[in-house]
């Protein structure tokens, strides 16, 4: 289908994406040196704080900083063998939108108040297939409402985004996402503003689609319980980086990094029987105008300095073979206290 | 623990939908309708839905910042339900609360100290060394700098903020705190962080809750009691860990079962034991007749329609815990399979 399956690079790679903002109170370091790839029918979880970086990541590799005159990109992002970050503004636009779609989390502010629903998602159909009449295009948007579980769809089509309840919204922004049948699915937060039944509903059908368009799937969330129950890979991010990375079930399983552990800690679960207490990281994330020096967690974490000063001078590098984390501290020093001391207490 | 600090019985709040110059009331959205529960000295009640199921508008109605259109609500034996500002102004000492959003909750353009120095100025507190001291005292209580009662809201972060909120509202040392989704807007961490605060708080200062949230493993973490709420009615109370147990009610089921587990492991039997409830909760403004749940439940009947289930023990269940359904689920019963769409292989 693609050139890139006979090829030896993944369907989307980012290499050393760096994305920096100029403002008045300093330069904002928002990605620094991310590293990932994703193949096609596979689902990538980005987990993190606010301000870790994960959203804009994502909208680097759509080209929606190219607008902000502020905005500096750098690195390489290879989708099916084309490169966006040098590419023209031109064939970035012909890819947003077709080959790669996004899913926003307020469907009432990425909807237009004072179009239909429908128009908007046959506009979006007829901008990537612009020989086809509006009766088609009308037929293929209901078609779309109808996939995505929206009752009526002929009826539905006319009307507007505030018409809509909140889950009913975000299935027919799912719908204009998924028109162009896009290869990479970007979901920013898709379920934060939903309520856990619909919540539920929504990951259904977005597990659903996948298997039906095999696309490439990036999920970006803060919630750790919708990343276990999508993704195949998951990335860890603090501070602008890419901390810890790894398949799913590893990273659940054996978390390497102190700062995954204390998200972890941090959440009551209801699988579990309840602690007395929970676990949090202490303090709070940092600007990213002035990253702490050496590795940006050390500030909150428990074991900093363990191994000499190095936390606090020397930036630790991303390092393993499929299950990779950046931490000073060495692999059978974080084995032990993640056995002894933090696998007890979550 | 057994005695009632606030009672609540019939609790109902209306609120008129008006049409025309003439400002004709055309209809009502019932958004609280017919409540009968307590909130016991020292105990944290849980206060769990969706939103639009009248929780928040419970809460509020709790601390009389709104009037009920019917019922009663006593706390600690009077009768507060209908009390005018100046009447109420002596339980505003004993009832406080804390708002979800932490950013439209504080002004602006007040400093953190005369934020948190206006419930002791208002009600008269005399502060022996000085209303300065005395909100540092509670700056350092809820783990802030006490040097920082001079900056203003925007120099802290969103669970700085939370905190600040948290302290005016034990600047009074009230019995009764009512959180109102006090950590949904907070980062995970932070969300940690502030859960332990309270936890804390309540050891020290006696302190009971009621804690408003639509996150139920936050809910089971931090509650004693639990009630459930679909649209404005309370569907099933019990015991925190008879709840989450022996869910009754099939909406408790639903929504337990909804929500994710941070497990890839059990993914797969996560979602074949999962309920879908499928369509939208329907309008207040129209409920359905009968079992309010009775649209998205799969074990309607006839009699579901026809007759609205009393919230009752049921079953063996022991007498806290009570659910308002006329076919509540039994344990081991096979919910499972109730998804609309095919279970993945």
């Amino acid at each position: 289908m693609s050139i890139g399956a006979t090829n030896a690079r993944p369907f989307l790679e980012i290499k050393d994406l760096n994305v920096r903002f100029e403002t008045d109170d300093g330069i904002v370091q928002a990605v620094t040196g991310s590293t990932f790839s994703l193949e096609k029918g596979k689902t990538l979880g980005i987990v993190g704080e606010s301000g870790s970086g994960k959203s804009v990541t994502s909208l680097a590799v759509l080209g929606l900083h190219r607008t902000r005159s502020n905005a500096k990109v750098s690195g390489e992002i290879w989708l099916d063998d084309e490169e966006l970050v040098s590419a023209t503004d031109e064939q970035v636009r012909k890819l947003r939108g077709g080959k790669m779609a996004m899913i926003f989390q307020d469907p009432l502010s990425a909807m237009h108040p004072y179009f239909t629903v429908g128009s908007q998602i046959v506009e979006a159909y007829r901008v990537h297939n612009p020989g086809v009449n509006k009766k088609v295009a009308r037929e293929r948007a209901i078609d779309m409402l109808a996939r995505v579980g929206i009752p009526q769809p002929e009826r539905r089509f006319n009307d507007y985004a505030h018409q809509f309840s909140g889950g009913m919204r975000q299935r027919a922004m799912i719908a204009m996402a998924l028109v162009n049948d896009p290869a990479l699915l970007i979901a920013d937060e898709p379920t934060t503003a939903l309520d856990v039944t619909v919540q539920a509903q929504i990951l259904d059908l977005i597990r659903d689609l996948q298997e039906e368009f095999g696309s490439a799937v990036i999920m970006i969330t803060h919630d750790l319980g919708v990343v276990a129950e999508l993704a195949d890979d998951v990335l860890v991010m603090y501070g602008g980086k890419v901390i810890e990375k790894g398949p799913a079930v590893d990273v659940f399983q054996q978390p390497q990094h102190p700062y995954t552990w204390g998200l972890l800690g941090s959440m009551p679960r209801l699988d579990r029987e309840v602690r007395d207490r929970l676990n949090p990281v202490k303090g709070s994330p940092p600007s990213l105008i002035n990253l702490p020096n050496g590795c940006a967690f050390h500030p909150r974490c428990p074991y900093a300095g363990r191994n000499g000063d190095r936390s606090f001078t020397e930036v630790p590098e991303l390092r393993g073979d499929i299950h990779k984390v950046a931490c000073h501290l060495p692999a059978e020093e974080r084995t032990k206290i993640f056995q002894q001391e933090v696998l007890p207490n979550l | 623990m057994s005695e009632n600090l606030l009672e609540v019985k019939g609790l109902e709040k209306h609120f008129p939908i008006t049409k025309g110059l003439f400002k004709r009331q055309v209809g009502a959205v019932r958004a609280v309708d017919g409540i009968d529960i307590e909130v016991k000295a020292g105990e944290t009640l849980g206060l769990v839905g969706e939103s639009g199921c009248g929780k928040s508008t419970t809460g509020r109605l709790f601390t009389r910042i709104l009037e009920p259109t019917g019922g009663t609500i006593t706390f600690e034996g009077e009768d507060i339900s209908h009390k005018s500002v100046t009447q109420l102004r002596p339980l505003r000492r004993d009832v406080q609360m804390i708002f979800q959003d932490p950013y439209s909750s504080l002004n602006p353009r007040h400093t953190v100290g005369s934020i948190i120095s206006a419930p002791l100025q208002i009600q008269n507190i005399p502060t022996p060394q000085g209303l300065k001291k005395a909100v540092q005292e509670l700056l350092e209580l809820v783990g802030l700098n006490p040097e920082h009662y001079n900056r203003y809201p925007h120099e802290f972060s969103g669970g700085q903020r939370q905190r600040i909120g948290i302290a005016r509202a034990l600047a009074l040392r009230p019995k009764l705190i009512i959180a109102d989704e006090p950590v949904s807007a907070l980062d995970v961490s932070i969300q940690a962080q502030v859960v332990n605060l309270l936890d804390d708080l309540q050891r020290e200062f006696d302190l009971t809750y009621v804690f408003i949230a639509h996150d139920l493993s936050v809910v089971r973490h931090i509650s004693d009691r639990v009630a459930v709420m679909y649209l404005g009615k309370v569907v099933e109370v019990a015991e925190r860990d008879d709840l989450y147990r022996n869910p009754r009610h099939p909406y408790t089921v639903a929504l337990m079962s909804a929500v994710p587990v941070p497990d890839p492991v059990r993914r797969d039997r996560a979602q074949r034991d999962r309920v879908l409830l499928t369509g939208d909760v329907p309008s207040p403004i129209n409920p359905p007749s009968g079992c309010r749940f009775r649209t998205r439940c799969w074990k309607a009947q006839d009699i579901c329609a026809t007759e609205e289930p009393p919230l009752v023990t049921r079953l063996d269940d022991p007498a806290s815990h009570l659910t308002a359904c006329h076919f509540p689920v039994v344990e081991d019963e096979a919910v499972a399979g109730r998804r609309p769409a095919a279970t993945p292989a």
